[in-house]
């Protein structure tokens, strides 16, 4: 059959084929595959198919359970505060305040080149910085502040909500950044003439219409820090987890069904609050703006 | 416009954020090059490459260039895998069909959820299927889980721009379809795929998360890297961060210069 004569919904069909297939594959079985495995019975050496609650139960029954996931919705709720704040200021800036489009881009490109840099290497980054012969410390004690260097730099949840706002703060910029720069300036110039002050503005023009990129922003913001585990064992330095590097133990120990049962929570908190941005705001709209 | 108080308060803001972006990198960039008997923190003893050195001739680092050459073939492959699907996808996608919210779904489910995940249940499915993980099948299907979903956001953007018009005027003229997708579509699009080619290579390239189950028994780049964070405590590591950062700059630089030069041909 030849292009030509193939209807059109066929075709996009057959273009979309790839995709598809690749993501069933690769995705949708898989997720699917997690799901079967956590309903697996496990002895303590070895699993097989079958059918069993106790995956579940025990996981339910499980302290660490509930203080892994309290820590690790803590992290993605302070880390989206401060990335929220971050990337709406650098946006905001670069948007309104810069005013040649070239040195924009170049701006924005400045923001998001590290993105393409290795995460473990930005990881272990911070250690020259948080070490406790690291430059905070030398600064502290040079200016007086601090008798000795402070241990709780490297190593606390301040050097793991640190090193995730550094990893993480550019995964807001882009979509605030693009939402933003499609504004239209004559509503704001008109806002402007109509007497409205500059927080006026703010509020009623530039948040409501940055709302789509903010939605966007604070899913990837939120996932990202809900899937990760190598941020958290290396700069937590082993006195904290979070869900995956829970898992991750797990998985070491070839507890697959354990893991796979935890898997499956995470996964339903982390759709349900992408649910709940989604019913906020309307994404696809903007993508498709 | 005159430049206010808040454009300066908004300026100090950004460059601050530029010094906590950057500052890092640059702070394991100049360390990379400490002295033999430096430590992995300022001051600086002497500079020299001696731990460059120190990488390639001690065995203490394990395969790096083993794990470095499958990283870049990996990568390799993922990107070709990306432009292509993405492309035909993209084009796809501007049509309405039926299952088209359901695969734009999954597509955002691959990006969304969590690497180690994705690379347990591509694990799992491989146990059940009775095949065994190895990174040039289970491994590149995880990182595609990865960079396809950006291939894709990135087409979206890249048609809404495209004016369909040139393709209907080619067909008009006589073009067959081939010849309107070589002549017209592919040359107007290819400053995004440059830009998804980009996403492919560099996001499989630093890949971790989804690399550990699947990758099988020999270990890419980035797996290689986070074990070595757990037992080399020397500038050895930072030289291997200047290192790979650079390659990743040195990829950037050169996907920049090639959208500028095909942006220009048009």
């Amino acid at each position: 059959m030849s292009p030509l004569n193939m209807s059109s919904e066929r075709l996009s069909q057959l273009q979309v084929a790839p995709l598809a297939i690749l993501l069933t594959l690769f995705t949708g079985l898989p997720l699917l595959m997690v799901v079967v495995l956590s309903f697996w019975p496990f002895d303590g050496l070895e699993y097989a198919p079958g059918f069993t609650l106790t995956n579940y139960a025990e996981m339910f029954a499980s302290a660490t359970t509930w203080r892994t996931f309290a820590v690790t919705l803590r992290y993605a709720a302070i880390t989206w505060a401060i990335t929220l704040l971050i990337g709406f200021t650098v946006s905001y800036y670069l948007v309104f305040h810069v005013r040649r489009v070239k040195v924009q881009i170049a701006l924005f490109l400045l923001c998001t080149i590290p993105f393409w840099t290795s995460g473990v290497i930005r990881t272990i980054s911070w250690i020259p910085f948080l070490g406790r012969e690291g430059l905070f410390n030398m600064a502290l004690m040079k200016l007086g502040l601090t008798q000795g260097p402070l241990d709780m730099l490297l190593f606390s949840d301040f050097a793991v909500v640190l090193t995730y706002v550094n990893l993480f703060t550019l995964f807001m910029i882009v979509p605030v950044f693009n939402a933003m720069a499609k504004i239209d300036r004559n509503v704001i110039e008109a806002a402007h003439d109509a007497g409205a002050t500059q927080w006026q503005i703010l509020r009623d023009i530039v948040i409501p219409l940055s709302s789509t990129g903010i939605a966007l922003g604070s899913i990837f913001v939120v996932t990202l820090v809900m899937g990760d585990f190598l941020v958290v064992r290396a700069m937590s330095g082993g006195q904290s987890s979070s869900v995956v590097s829970a898992m991750k133990n797990n998985i070491d120990q070839l507890y697959y069904p354990q893991a796979a049962a935890s898997a499956v929570l995470l996964i339903a908190v982390v759709l349900a609050m992408v649910t709940a941005i989604l019913r906020i705001v309307d994404v696809r709209a903007e993508l498709s703006r | 416009m005159h430049k206010s108080f808040s454009f300066w308060l908004l300026s100090a803001f950004f460059a601050l954020f530029l010094l906590f972006l950057y500052g890092p990198m640059i702070a394991i960039f100049v360390l990379s090059f400490q002295g033999p008997t430096g430590g992995m923190t300022f001051p600086m003893r002497g500079a020299s490459v001696h731990w460059f050195g120190d990488l390639v001739a001690s065995t203490r680092y394990g395969d790096l260039a083993g794990a470095f050459g499958r990283s870049l073939i990996l990568g390799l492959f993922a990107m070709l895998v990306t432009v292509t699907v993405s492309f035909f996808a993209g084009l796809g996608f501007r049509r309405r069909f039926r299952g088209a919210g359901a695969l734009f779904y999954l597509a955002i489910a691959a990006l969304v959820m969590p690497g180690v995940l994705t690379g347990l249940g591509i694990a799992t499915l491989f146990q059940t299927l009775g095949l065994s993980t190895n990174w040039l099948t289970s491994g590149l299907g995880a990182h595609l889980t990865w960079t396809l979903p950006f291939g894709l956001l990135i087409m979206f953007a890249v048609m809404n721009r495209f004016d369909r018009r040139w393709e209907d005027a080619a067909r008009d003229g006589g073009a067959t379809p081939v010849q309107v997708l070589r002549l017209i579509t592919l040359p107007i699009l290819a400053p995004g795929l440059i830009a998804v080619a980009l996403f492919g290579l560099t996001l499989s390239y630093d890949e971790l998360p989804r690399s550990l189950l699947t990758v099988g028994t020999r270990n890419t780049l980035p797996i290689q890297i986070a074990n070595l964070t757990a037992n080399v405590t020397t500038p050895a590591l930072y030289a291997i961060g200047t290192l790979t950062t650079l390659l990743s700059l040195g990829l950037i630089v050169a996907a920049f210069v090639a959208i500028l030069i095909s942006g220009r041909r048009k």
